[in-house]
Formats: structure tokens, C-alpha cells, sequence
């Protein structure tokens, strides 16, 4: 495939744009009212699930990028990654503050606790490390090792996706779980079919 | 939000004394009570039932009771309600999720009903039966849990003069998402301990194997009582979050031992170990 232009300028600003509508749309309905009957529950689960879509837009990049040889695609990765950080905090806020009320010790016995939590906290925590090296002069810095570091994200995935499993166990309500299960195994098997190509 | 059914409710409605076992807090409004339920027939999203249950047609409407009694027989719907004198009861409801509402219920002691049937010495436990008919239950194409959805009480539970069952909500004939025509209220058990429209009860000698215990018994014990020392597997159980009343930012209340109800059913359980007996 012919190797094709740069992004156009526009791409991603509005890709940054779009990334916040979920943040947006929780503000209008919580200014609204219409959060519904139990408003903690819709946003813990609503930033939930977009942490989620993001990472999965994330891992996306690299499928995409050899598919179609447009390799400019690459330049979208870290803001994506960025924002499954950015939802994942809002996630882990709320249930720090509005379900803890930044009781630590209480926080820290429910991770402990409770195998659901465990892996979403772990998922989490994993995250933190590739943000705080997300910036250029880190990737300078890090060399080689970045590279390394940064297929933790493979690991986060199908943490976040157990995570999400685990949570929905309860009802024996596995389609959305699973969905998203399935977006992130094709995502990562994308990547051994693509090695094996030799690309 | 408004507290009453709207104007332009066309329900039956239902006159009823008030009860002293009523709480004073202020009931959970309207429009959470009817619209955020748990009735996994229709759905398992909370907003399901209320969209779905429509389908739900409650008249004609009997419930066999059958078991270990000496006068087995079929009630109608219509014989139900004039069982017993109607009650208005204020009372807190628990759900096992972490969150709770207050429903001014319509109804009568269940008691009223064992009377009737004239329970034999086996009956050590009540079973009840939820109807679970596909042509009106889309919920029931799922696998969730195992249909008819099945509850119980042991029999000294279901004398207990706290447990109603309830044919009404809200001054009205009970909404087909909160279990139309006729349901168990058992305010100091876990919400889901309260089996919704209601098609048999049966008297029996073991202890039933009641639907969510089938599905997960490690989570879901026969008892079920309310008790914030006891943490469900997935989650604590020392606070709750009242619907409709606690705002966005505000720290979850701490839940009371038997949802507050302890002066009334704590000798019911005297001896025995709650965290066995979960």
C-alpha cells in the first residue's frame, strides 16, 4: 500500500473534542436532573465504560495503522491512551470519593477484599506509570525501555475487561463484558498475527 | 420530584388505614419507586421493568396455596384483597445492591393468609412462586437465573407481623414493575427477598432452594437479612445510599442492623450465627 499523507490538521483536534462528549454529556444530565435514580451508579459506570472504549480506540491504533499503511494514524495513539487514563481517574475518583469518602484504609480494604475491585485497581494502577511517561522528552529518556514499558498496556486491557466481568457476574449479564472482551482479544491477536508477518 | 402517583394516573386506588409499624421518613418519590426496580422477568436493567412490564396482564389473577396445609385452595385476585383489612405501611426497603428507598405499601399481614389455610405440623418453611409466563416476560429469554423465580420464608418469618403482602403502593393498586397484582414486602431482608407477582405459595418442610441462592449460594444465603457487618462478596454492606433523597455529593448513610427493624424481628434469630446463617 502507498504510504499516504500526514494527518490533516483538523483530525485531531476533533478527535479531542469528541473525547470529551462523555465527560460534557455527564454534566448536562447531572445539570439536568437526569442522572437518573441513582446518579453515583450512572457515573461511576458511564466513566467506567468509557475508560474502556478508549483503551480499546488505543489498542486499535497499531491494527489500523497496518492495515491501511497510513502510519500518521500513530500520532492519535497517546492522546487516546491519554484519555482511557483520563476516564479511568474519573472512575477511580468517584469511587474513592463517593463511595469511600477518601477513607483510604476502607478504600484499600474493599481492593483487597474483593476480587473485582483487586483487578480494576490493578488495571488502574498499571496506567499510571505509562501516563506519567507519556511525554516526548520521557520517551527520549526511556529508549528501548519505553517500548517495554509501555506493553503493559496488554496486560491492562484484559484486567479492565475482567474487571468489568466480574462486576456484571452478579447477574449472570455477560454481553457487554463480552463484547468488549472480544474487541480487545481481536485487537491483541491483530498484533501476533502482524509479528508473525514479519511487520 | 413529585412524592404522589401523577394526576394523570388512572390506577385503581386503594383506601387503607395507616399502621404504627410505619416509619416517619419521608417516602422515596414516586417516580423512583416505579421506575428503578430490580424484576429481572422484565429485564436486568433498572429501567427495564418499567418499560416492559406493561405486558403484564394481572386480572384475571389467582394464587394457588398448596403444601403442608389442611385446607389447600386457589385465592383470586379479587378475594385476595378483601382478605383481610387493608393497611397502609411506611416501610424502609434494603436492596441487596447498596441502595434503599422508602415505600408507603398497601397490604395485610401474610399471617392473615397462613390463618386461612390452616398450615400442618410439617410446614416449616413457605415457598413463593413468581409467575414466569414467556408471552409476557421478556426477561425470562435469559439465562440470569433459573425460572419461575422462587423465594421463602421459615414459618416463624412469615407470621411475623412485619411481613406484608402487598397489593398496593402509593394510595393505588400496585404498578405491574413493582410485582402487580400481589407481592411479599419483608422490610428487614434484602429487597430481593420479597418475591413479586405472585402465583403459588406452598408450604413445605425443607428449606427451599430459592432462586439467587441456586444462582450463587456463596453470595445469596437463605436469610438474607439486612446486616452491615456482613459483607456480600463483592461489596460492604455498612452503608447504603438513599434514592431520590441523598444527593450526588453526599456520604452514604450507615445501614442499621436488620434495616432498623432489630427491636421487632432480632429474637427471631436468637442463638444463631448470622455470619453462617447469612
Amino acid at each position: 500500500m502507498a504510504p499516504r499523507a500526514g494527518l490533516p490538521r483538523w483530525l485531531k483536534p476533533a478527535i479531542f473534542l469528541l473525547s470529551l462528549l462523555p465527560l460534557a454529556r455527564l454534566f448536562l444530565l447531572g445539570f439536568a436532573g437526569e442522572l437518573g435514580a441513582n446518579p453515583v451508579e450512572f457515573v461511576t459506570r458511564s466513566t467506567g465504560t468509557w475508560a474502556l472504549v478508549m483503551l480499546c480506540l488505543t489498542l486499535a491504533i497499531t491494527p489500523l495503522r497496518r492495515l491501511s499503511g497510513w502510519n500518521a494514524l500513530v500520532r492519535l495513539r497517546r492522546m487516546l491512551g491519554l484519555f482511557a487514563f483520563f476516564y479511568a481517574s474519573l472512575h477511580f475518583t468517584v469511587f474513592l470519593w463517593l463511595e469511600h469518602w477518601f477513607d483510604l484504609a476502607a478504600m484499600l480494604l474493599d481492593v483487597l477484599e474483593r476480587p473485582f475491585v483487586t483487578v480494576g485497581f490493578l488495571a488502574f494502577l498499571l496506567m499510571v506509570p505509562l501516563a506519567a511517561t507519556s511525554t516526548q522528552a520521557m520517551v527520549r529518556r526511556l529508549g528501548s525501555r519505553w517500548l517495554t514499558l509501555h506493553r503493559l498496556v496488554y496486560l491492562i486491557g484484559p484486567l479492565a475487561v475482567l474487571h468489568f466481568w466480574w462486576h456484571k457476574a452478579g447477574k449472570n449479564d455477560f454481553g457487554e463484558p463480552a463484547f468488549y472482551g472480544a474487541v480487545i482479544a481481536l485487537l491483541l491477536a491483530a498484533r501476533l498475527v502482524g509479528r508473525r508477518r514479519g511487520r | 420530584a413529585p412524592l404522589a402517583p401523577p394526576a394523570s394516573s388512572t390506577a385503581p386506588r386503594l383506601s387503607a388505614a395507616a399502621s404504627p409499624l410505619s416509619t416517619a421518613e419521608p417516602p422515596t418519590p414516586y417516580k423512583d419507586v416505579t421506575g428503578y426496580n430490580n424484576f429481572y422477568e422484565f429485564g436486568t436493567d433498572k429501567d427495564d421493568p418499567a418499560r416492559y412490564a406493561k405486558s403484564l396482564k394481572t386480572r384475571p389473577w389467582t394464587v394457588v396455596v398448596e403444601g403442608e396445609v389442611a385446607k389447600p385452595r386457589m385465592f383470586g385476585i379479587d378475594e385476595l384483597m378483601k382478605l383481610a383489612p387493608l393497611e397502609e405501611r411506611i416501610y424502609r426497603m434494603r436492596c441487596v445492591e447498596g441502595w434503599s428507598m422508602v415505600i408507603p405499601w398497601i397490604g395485610y399481614p401474610l399471617s392473615a393468609l397462613i390463618n386461612q389455610v390452616q398450615p400442618t405440623g410439617n410446614a416449616k418453611y413457605i415457598e413463593f412462586h413468581t409467575l414466569a409466563d414467556p408471552k409476557q416476560m421478556p426477561g425470562l429469554s435469559s439465562s440470569v437465573l433459573a425460572w419461575p423465580y422462587v423465594e421463602g420464608l421459615r414459618m416463624d418469618e412469615a407470621m411475623h407481623p412485619l411481613a406484608l403482602l402487598a397489593l398496593g403502593l402509593y394510595g393505588e393498586v400496585l404498578p405491574n414493575q413493582n410485582g402487580a397484582p400481589v407481592r411479599m414486602v419483608v422490610p428487614w431482608k434484602y429487597g430481593f427477598k420479597s418475591g413479586k407477582s405472585i402465583v403459588k405459595i406452598r408450604f413445605v418442610e425443607k428449606q427451599p432452594v430459592t432462586s439467587w441462592y441456586r444462582a450463587a449460594p456463596h453470595e445469596y444465603g437463605f436469610y438474607s437479612n439486612v446486616n452491615p457487618e456482613v459483607a456480600h462478596p463483592r461489596w460492604s454492606q455498612a452503608s447504603e445510599r438513599r434514592i431520590g433523597e441523598d444527593g450526588f455529593l453526599q456520604r452514604k448513610r450507615p445501614t442499621l442492623m436488620f434495616n432498623g427493624y432489630a427491636d421487632q424481628v432480632a429474637s427471631l434469630y436468637a442463638g444463631m450465627d448470622l455470619r453462617k446463617n447469612f
